[in-house]
């Protein structure tokens, strides 16, 4: 450690506070007993969907589609995962067998 | 007693996920932390106080440097902004849950804020038990996980390469469950494309705060035209 402890722990309350910030913003400035203004209440009802894509862009943000293995693991996994989800529409078979298909492409191609 | 128990029975199953994947990236963070001179208490400490996975790996590189809380704090509310969205989508489901709000939300990371935003609770079910429990549950996961890195984290090999596509695979099923319950599909495409382009323009680890400004920008372009398809 290169921090003492006392250092250390004003760190972690720092990162604490930082992150509760951006949690509870959005609920400080708009609270429940007003009426929230309709453009936040717009963006309220289509942000889940646009949030969702970019989390599974984010997720993805380490895969080099110009290097080896050009994300193809990560790609045929995707694929399974919407063709299992579609035939079954079970989350947890869908993604145990996303899961599984990706970790047996990861052997292989190492 | 009951309704609580028939909750936590309704909410666990859709936390399978988030237990394979927290307990996998909490070991490896509580191995990393280990690594670095940060023990066991640590690393709970951490876990239980802040609950962002990404943070805390980036913590972990504040906490080996020369001691900066002003930077610390700029860098969490950078790499957290995207919360900033969880917030204002869950203003309206969060309406009403009483005492447990204030938890509701300091609870609310990526893989809560996905479950909540899909799972409905099943007939007879509380709301807001409903929601408490999936929140509470996977806030455990992840100080379980990574407690469990910080005490055995030498003596687990990691034979289980890959494992951390879970969440990945969790955050896909959630957006074909999303692109089903609904016609309109703009919303969606303009998250995926507008974090593609920022991606490629930005680079992987400076790209979520300006795919947030894109997002926002092309959603208030087509306001009038999503809104009027767009259920209230």
């Amino acid at each position: 450690m290169i921090l003492t402890a006392l250092q250390a722990f004003t760190i972690i309350c720092t990162i604490a506070l930082g992150t509760a910030v951006t949690r509870f913003l959005p609920f400080l400035l708009f609270p429940a007993n007003r009426r929230t203004p309709p453009y936040i209440a717009y963006l309220g009802s289509v942000l889940p969907f646009s949030i969702i894509g970019l989390l599974v862009v984010y997720c993805l943000k380490n895969v080099h589609i110009t290097a080896v293995p050009f994300g193809i693991p990560e790609a045929i996994a995707i694929v399974c995962i919407i063709i299992i989800d579609g035939w079954k529409n079970n989350t947890l078979l869908s993604i145990g067998a996303g899961t599984v298909v990706y970790m047996l492409l990861m052997r292989m191609a190492a | 007693m009951k309704e609580k128990r028939i909750a936590f029975k309704a909410a666990f199953p859709h936390t399978i996920p988030v237990l394979t994947g927290f307990v996998f990236l909490g070991v490896a963070y509580g191995i990393l932390m280990n690594s670095k001179g940060y023990g066991f208490g640590w690393t709970v400490l951490m876990s239980m106080m802040v609950f962002a996975g990404s943070m805390q790996y980036v913590a972990i590189a504040l906490l080996t440097s020369a001691f900066n809380p002003v930077a610390a704090l700029l860098l969490t509310l950078m790499v957290n902004a995207r919360h900033l969205f969880y917030g204002i989508s869950m203003l309206e489901k969060y309406k009403g849950t009483g005492k447990m709000k204030p938890y509701l939300i300091f609870g609310l990371c990526d893989e809560t804020f996905s479950i909540i935003s899909s799972a409905k609770p099943p007939e007879g079910v509380d709301r807001n038990w409903f929601i408490f429990f999936i929140t509470l549950l996977d806030h455990c996961y992840w100080v379980f996980g990574s407690a469990l890195g910080g005490l055995a984290g030498y003596m687990i090999r990691f034979e289980i390469k890959g494992l951390d596509f879970v969440l990945t695979a969790l955050f896909v099923v959630i957006f074909l469950r999303q692109w089903r319950s609904h016609t309109d599909h703009r919303p969606e495409m303009i998250g995926v494309v507008c974090s593609i382009i920022c991606l490629v323009l930005f680079g992987e680890s400076n790209f979520i705060i300006p795919a947030m400004i894109l997002i926002l920008t092309v959603l208030t372009i087509f306001r009038k035209k999503i809104f009027k398809e767009i259920p209230q």
